[in-house]
């Protein structure tokens, strides 16, 4: 048994002993042991995986297994992992871990439909099978129904269907363009991998069949990915759901989309993504600057960090679409800070709107003279994601425009700048929202009363800013597991690129 | 004439013996109804003999003679290895409808009728053995008319409540038509070919000569009646709703997954030469029926009509796996047969217990259920998970083969339509979720206890809903019978 799989086996042991655990107590035990394994199974395989690359392992994928499932249909259970998969393991460690301490009243049935989400998150990194990555994000999706319609607040019963319905839409897209790719491919193999190097049977996907199956696959994964326009569930889910599960939303399952569209559209479709990227960087280009603006008009904390994550994760979309190895590695990156720090938002939002019960811009003040250590980390968690040099943010992005700045054209070049100005948006609505809330002078006489974090969401807090500002003060080792991951992928789509320009005199 | 060719038919000649032992025990042992063991026992009766039938023709699956392949009378009864494993799901199926039916039939006003209940259920299985093992078109219409009629008794079973009576004329007068038109169907292919037998058929059909194509046409109307595909459904949910819910249960899978059995196969070994008429005509009857259920389903409040309309379009989903006629098509038909019948019959269940304990069958009254019941609230959730397709249920699994086999076919934008339908469908499986877990009510149907015989069904089809996906060597063995159509 491979160890990779321990990433699925240990939820599925916090399931049962969540089911049989009795008492608070019991269920905080189980809640704290797994996920604590999880995160150093995950640190764990970060260190494996850095020293083994430096030990000259060279393989795309490394630490795979394949164990044949359903032979009729080639299906198998095979996983493996890459730089790209290691970050994005070590980022769900990390949220589901201070996730559980935010969520520390809970009880049982949220912690099962939890585990649930966390297990289709976990697997969903972990395989390089297109039926187990569809499966694992389908899992991952349908907790968030109950997660959200039962412990939300708000509209909770509307939000938690339309974010339901919009994603299982979604999916009906991928399964789509998951056959497409398969059948395409020969009907063969559906290792991500085999499809990829044309190895295990894969055929070469036909030029005319990848140009249908990509906008499937992109949009499949891009709903996800909150990709404009198509991103109008992610703010009332991300408004509604607990703290926790916004934390967990927000912070790891967003990064699917992402991530998807990398591993299986651009990955498994080289020639399509080059002659198809510029309509869906439009799109996301529009996105970008479209959640800036609308953060800037929220009154609702919630809101406004949801459209700001609309803004930085259509940044991801944008970045992986540039096509280039900088830009890349900048869009994971990006997924990685944003997972981090929009987190960190959710959760002090929700420390805080759980003390003073409301998340009006309008009806907090100065909050930095009664709640101290919130309001630092609120504000840590503003300036991460505005980009302030030092924290993660800024590194991110950076990386991301000098990446999208490579391509020499007019077309990518003017999309760029356009995505630049969110930057500047951002600044504009954190900082407002940052001098309104924490400063001025408290006028409800009610907030005075307010007290500060407890030990749990003390520590949770911490691990988060931790994180945050390590990845801004030290990204080298990060991005370079990052860039010798993402540097085949992109090769693969330059090359073919290269044909295809030299067969189309009209390019 | 050969009698040893009686024994090809060891399945049908089994399950009659079951209908006359279960004839003479109800004869003479259920005068007296005093002693608690004899009732008891006689109680478990059914169940046990149709589980020993099952395991006598499950055995001649696991020790197969030659390809398993056996015909007799010269072609008018066929039977291979797959037929018999569909055989063997309708059982396991039948025996759940057994387990459930036992509360009901322990009330005071059915004692009476115990054993005619189990003789008319019976019965209609033995009319579906015979018609999926049929090689000859009258052979077939026996079959058919023997799977329909004491169903009708069964519908009218409760025969002093209007409804059950209603929806019991609803059903002999469609059915009555049905088989009408399927009988006119019939006769046009004899007029045409001068033949009835299967094997002779296919290399007399012409997609040129029209006659043959109405023959086509109206083979398809006939059992799309039984199937309940749009525009063919419209029986369906009154009688589904006034059908004593135990039948409903045995309708909506039962009758339903043989009749899309026989579809694919007379379809596939028949009219083989017009493949490209009946895709046309199945591609749109699928449309419609998935659509069309769809969109009414989510306007019921009575929880026997939602599940109506819910059987319909899965009925759409099942015989996706037609489309094409493949052998990869024909894996998924049985594999999804079998799955959605430990779901269906999985809510079934519950919806019979709570009735019969609360009387209530409103989806409103499901409010709050999840306080009261949380653990037939639970199995429920996974049963309606496995049916919207939800993974790691095995209805995630069937939905995705069978999408795969129709999309391999060669028709994507009708896996396209189904997909999307599958999230009207989440929609409204979601909205029992929703009544159970999150909606407040101040008066949830009371705690009860469900019977043990319940629970033991109960218990078969949630094991069934979690570990069928997952335990991939069910796809697989019922993959390497596949053959020999």
């Amino acid at each position: 048994m491979n160890f990779l799989s321990l990433f699925v086996l240990i939820p599925l042991l916090m399931l049962f002993s969540l089911w049989l655990a009795k008492g608070q107590k019991g269920i905080r035990t189980v809640m704290v042991v797994g996920s604590s394994a999880l995160l150093a199974l995950a640190v764990a395989l970060t260190v494996k995986f850095i020293s083994d690359r430096a030990g000259g392992a060279a393989e795309e994928m490394l630490y795979t297994a394949s164990f044949v499932w359903f032979e009729p249909l080639h299906i198998s259970y095979s996983v493996g992992v890459d730089g790209i998969s290691v970050v994005m393991l070590l980022l769900s460690g990390v949220i589901v871990f201070t996730g559980t301490f935010v969520s520390w009243d809970m009880c049982k049935e949220y912690f099962l439909w939890f585990t649930l989400l966390s297990m289709g998150v976990f697997g969903f990194f972990i395989s390089i099978d297109l039926f187990m990555m569809f499966m694992f994000y389908e899992i991952a999706l349908i907790p968030m129904y109950l997660l959200i319609g039962v412990w939300g607040s708000g509209h909770k019963e509307y939000s938690a269907m339309k974010l339901t319905l919009m994603l299982m839409g979604a999916s009906a897209f991928l399964m789509l363009g998951i056959f497409g790719i398969f059948y395409g491919a020969g009907g063969q193999t559906m290792n991500v991998v085999d499809i990829a190097n044309h190895t295990g049977g894969a055929q070469i996907i036909e030029f005319s069949k990848q140009c249908i199956w990509f906008p499937f696959t992109f949009v499949g994964f891009g709903v996800l990915g909150a990709m404009f326009p198509f991103h109008t569930w992610s703010p009332d889910g991300h408004a509604s759901a607990p703290t926790a599960v916004s934390m967990l939303h927000a912070g790891v399952l967003m990064k699917l989309g992402g991530y998807g569209c990398f591993r299986v559209a651009i990955y498994l479709l080289p020639e399509a993504a080059n002659e198809l990227s510029w309509i869906f960087l439009i799109l996301t280009a529009t996105g970008v600057v479209y959640g800036a603006l609308s953060a800037c008009v929220q009154t609702d904390l919630k809101y406004l960090n949801a459209y700001s994550s609309v803004s930085h994760c259509g940044m991801v979309l944008f970045a992986i679409l540039m096509l280039t190895t900088t830009a890349s590695t900048g869009a994971i990156l990006q997924m990685l800070s944003h997972g981090l720090m929009t987190a960190l938002f959710f959760a002090v939002i929700g420390m805080i709107y759980h003390r003073a019960h409301t998340r009006d811009i309008r009806q907090l003040n100065g909050l930095m003279r009664i709640v101290p250590f919130l309001s630092v980390a609120f504000a840590i968690a503003g300036l991460a994601n505005l980009g302030l040099p030092g924290l993660s943010g800024f590194v991110a992005e950076m990386t991301i425009f000098v990446g999208s700045f490579e391509n020499a054209d007019t077309f990518h070049r003017v999309f760029t700048i356009m995505a630049t100005t969110s930057i500047v948006v951002a600044a504009v609505y954190i900082l407002r929202m940052i001098g309104k809330i924490l400063y001025g002078v408290n006028l409800n006489p009610e907030h005075a009363k307010l007290h500060d974090a407890h030990w749990e969401e003390r520590f949770a807090v911490i691990c988060l800013i931790v994180c945050i500002a390590g990845i801004g003060l030290a990204p080298g080792w990060l991005s370079d597991v990052i860039s010798d991951s993402v540097a085949p992928v992109i090769d693969n789509v330059k090359s073919v690129g290269h044909l295809l320009s030299q067969s189309n005199p009209f390019k | 004439m050969d009698y040893s060719q009686f024994l090809y038919m060891h399945d049908e000649i089994s399950l009659i013996a079951v209908i006359v032992i279960l004839f003479l025990a109800d004869l003479f042992l259920c005068g007296d109804r005093k002693s608690g063991t004899v009732s008891k026992a006689l109680s478990l009766l059914p169940v046990g003999l149709l589980a020993l039938q099952t395991a006598y023709i499950a055995s001649a699956l696991l020790c197969p003679c030659g390809d398993g392949m056996s015909e007799a009378f010269g072609g008018m009864y066929q039977n291979t290895p797959v037929m018999t494993l569909v055989k063997v799901v309708l059982n396991v199926g039948t025996i759940i409808v057994f387990l459930m039916a036992d509360s009901w039939m322990k009330r005071p006003e059915n004692q009476i009728k115990v054993g005619e209940f189990y003789m008319l259920t019976l019965s209609t299985l033995l009319g579906m053995y015979y018609m999926i093992s049929s090689g000859h078109f009258l052979m077939f219409f026996i079959g058919l008319e023997l799977a329909s009629i004491p169903m009708t008794a069964l519908i009218a079973y409760t025969k002093n409540n209007q409804e059950s009576a209603e929806a019991a004329a609803k059903y002999i007068l469609t059915a009555l038509f049905s088989s009408g038109l399927l009988l006119y169907g019939i006769s046009l292919v004899y007029g045409t070919c001068g033949t009835m037998y299967f094997d002779e058929l296919a290399a007399k059909f012409s997609p040129a000569d029209t006659l043959q194509l109405a023959a086509l046409v109206l083979f398809i109307s006939g059992i799309g009646f039984k199937i309940s595909l749009v525009p063919f459904h419209l029986w369906t949910a009154d009688t589904y709703q006034g059908a004593p819910t135990t039948v409903t249960g045995y309708l909506s899978v039962i009758s339903k997954g043989a009749a899309a059995f026989v579809l694919f196969t007379i379809l596939v070994k028949v009219f083989q030469p017009m493949v490209e008429q009946w895709n046309t005509i199945m591609l749109w009857i699928i449309i419609f029926s998935i659509t069309v259920a769809n969109l009414f389903a989510v306007r019921q409040n009575n929880i026997k009509r939602f599940m109506a309309f819910s059987a319909i379009s899965q009925a759409g989903y099942l015989v996706l796996g037609v489309m094409g006629g493949t052998a990869q098509g024909m894996t998924s038909l049985v594999y999804y047969l079998f799955v959605y019948m430990v779901a269906n019959l999985g809510v079934f269940l519950i919806i019979n217990v709570t009735e019969q304990n609360s009387g209530k069958i409103n989806i409103s009254d499901y409010n709050g259920f999840y306080q009261s019941n949380p653990k037939l609230s639970f199995i429920m959730t996974l049963c309606l998970f496995s049916l919207a397709g939800i993974p790691p249920f095995a209805g995630f699994f069937s939905k995705f083969f069978i999408f795969m086999a129709a999309f391999n076919a060669g028709f994507p934008v009708l896996v396209f339509i189904a997909l999307v339908n599958t999230v009207i469908s989440l929609y409204y499986y979601l909205l029992i979720v929703k009544a159970m877990y999150i909606v407040k009510n101040d008066a949830p149907i009371a705690p009860f206890r469900s019977d043990c015989y319940t629970k033991t069904a109960i218990a078969v089809c949630a094991l069934g809903v979690v570990l069928g996906g997952i335990v991939s060597c069910i796809y697989g063995y019922i993959d390497t019978l596949s053959y020999g159509l």
